[in-house]
């Protein structure tokens, strides 16, 4: 009897400094940490994005017989907010934030045909996981410039086939393409330190940014890259909104 | 009107976006080369020097791969395929896994074998030293044999004795990672996504054509077709199957393409006996 009570004095004890660490911690890295936030819009009419002809791999072509698949070049969302555009900060950023590369695992899926997500941000070092969802064989093909320190490498993914993890060694924009389905093309865009991807309305935010001055460069796969200064004050969040012409 | 700056600025942006590096203008220099001239090859007992194959290299190697490496020599305009460009360290003929450098034995003996269907012939007239010393040449055009080692050859288990079931049961690997999508159903290189292949650099490729007499291109022993799907054709649409076939189905695979082959073979010979039909692309998986 005695024994358990004071078991169960110890237990309570540990878990309230425990909880009261976990509070603190939390606490230091919401001051320590600030984020830039934005939209990034179409100005313009957004460009027309072609249907896909599927038919010559019959599995692609009924995944999307109810719904037919477009090129994915410019998506456009509610208030001319563009998706799919990658932001990350080119200059001010402390070495102690580049130093590591965050542990999430991202997830690159090939599902009905098309690559989910279309563009995939990372940072340098982090480890994507290429998975396949369908009944029909892939071959996965990133063309880096090997110049960079990026290699290209080409491996099938069979139906059932297991996720390969790989990771890029240097910043780079890599198109990504599958050759027994050509009209499959996506983008791995690695960055080097915090980045965002935006949304369907083209909102963004780039967490854990110290404060301080920084350039924020906002990549779109047709139209380029645009920067601007932002600055992050402590306990306030930056602000950049991008647009870019329709072209 | 525009100014002058204007239109020098426009001039100057239009020359940044082409100097964007598509992969196949690096730039190097001759001085980068220098750099590299002490670097050597290993091939068995035999060591390489790449300064001893500068002249070898200009009389033969230049007309088409060019002075710098690059693929870009004289007669590049009239070649199809494409010369190799060596600046890159990309080479379809390995024994290591794709996305790894070739081994100096694999470049050793692409340059001896030649690669068929190319305007690279076989150059069995060099004596091994002078192959030696070109393949320490090819590979000081290309930083990366500065930067990175070769990859670890690909392990490939001692071939067993060909039998009936080993033929059907490549026939069902051949239907179960697709090979006929480009390769098509008979190996007569039209299956579906055929005609819109491309290689690396975006240029039309075909994929092999198994049934018209011409030599794999990375050699006709068993072991070197064993070799060509577990490790792909790096800078062109042939990937690897090393994560989806297992040695031993390898092995049955290798059987069931000797079938597809017009040249005489013991497999074609127990095919035909079998009666072995082609794959069936609509059945459903495991079902041929």
């Amino acid at each position: 009897m005695r024994k358990e009570s004071s078991f169960a004095a110890v237990l309570s004890a540990v878990v309230l400094v425990c909880s009261g660490a976990l509070i603190l911690n939390q606490k230091v890295s919401a001051a320590g940490e600030g984020k830039i936030s934005g939209t990034v819009r179409l100005d313009g009419p957004a460009p027309h994005m072609k249907g896909i002809e599927m038919s010559k791999d019959p599995y692609c072509a009924k995944a999307h017989a109810n719904e037919p698949a477009h090129l994915e070049q410019v998506v456009v969302g509610s208030n001319g907010g563009l998706q799919n555009v990658v932001l990350y900060i080119t200059e001010g950023l402390p070495a102690s934030a580049l130093a590591e590369a965050p542990k999430e695992v991202l997830v690159f899926d090939q599902k009905n045909c098309m690559y989910t997500p279309h563009v995939l941000a990372m940072d340098a070092g982090q480890t994507f996981k290429v998975t396949s969802s369908d009944q029909t064989t892939h071959n996965i093909h990133p063309l880096p410039n090997p110049m960079t320190g990026n290699i290209p490498w080409n491996q099938s993914q069979p139906p059932g086939a297991a996720p390969i993890e790989k990771s890029w060694k240097a910043p780079e924009v890599i198109p990504v393409k599958c050759n027994i389905h050509p009209w499959m093309n996506g983008w791995h865009v690695v960055v080097k330190g915090p980045y965002a991807v935006t949304d369907g309305s083209g909102n963004y935010s780039i967490n854990n940014v110290p404060p301080g001055n920084y350039a924020v460069t906002a990549w779109q796969e047709l139209y380029g890259t645009q920067t601007q200064k932002v600055t992050v004050a402590a306990g306030k969040a930056g602000t950049a909104d991008f647009t870019f012409k329709a072209k | 009107m525009r100014t002058r700056l204007q239109k020098w600025s426009l001039l100057l942006g239009a020359a940044a976006v082409l100097a964007l590096p598509p992969a196949s203008c690096a730039q190097l220099t001759q001085y980068d080369l220098e750099s590299r001239i002490g670097m050597e090859s290993h091939i068995g007992s035999i060591t390489g020097h790449a300064k001893d194959a500068k002249t070898a290299y200009r009389r033969y190697c230049t007309g088409c791969h060019g002075d710098l490496g690059d693929g870009n020599g004289e007669n590049f305009p009239w070649v199809d395929p494409k010369p190799r460009d060596f600046q890159l360290g990309i080479f379809k003929c390995r024994s290591t896994p794709t996305g790894t450098l070739p081994t100096d034995q694999d470049l050793f003996d692409t340059i001896a074998r030649g690669l068929d269907r190319s305007n690279m012939p076989q150059w069995s007239t060099f004596t091994k030293e002078e192959r030696a010393d070109l393949v320490a040449w090819v590979k000081h055009f290309s930083p990366r044999w500065v930067n990175e080692k070769p990859g670890t050859p690909i392990e490939i288990p001692p071939e067993p004795e060909i039998t009936p079931e080993r033929i059907k049961a490549g026939r069902d690997v051949y239907a179960r990672v697709q090979c006929w999508k480009c390769h098509g159903v008979l190996g007569q290189a039209n299956g579906p996504s055929a005609a819109t292949l491309t290689d690396d650099l975006s240029r039309p490729i075909a994929a092999y054509n198994f049934t018209e007499g011409s030599r794999p291109k990375c050699g006709d022993t068993d072991r070197d077709i064993y070799r060509v799907f577990m490790t792909g054709l790096d800078g062109t649409p042939m990937p690897s199957f090393a994560d989806n076939i297992k040695p031993d189905e390898a092995w049955d695979l290798v059987f069931y393409l000797r079938t597809l082959m017009s040249q005489p073979s013991k497999a074609k010979t127990m095919a035909k006996q079998l009666g072995l039909k082609p794959v069936d692309p609509n059945a459903p998986a495991g079902q041929q």
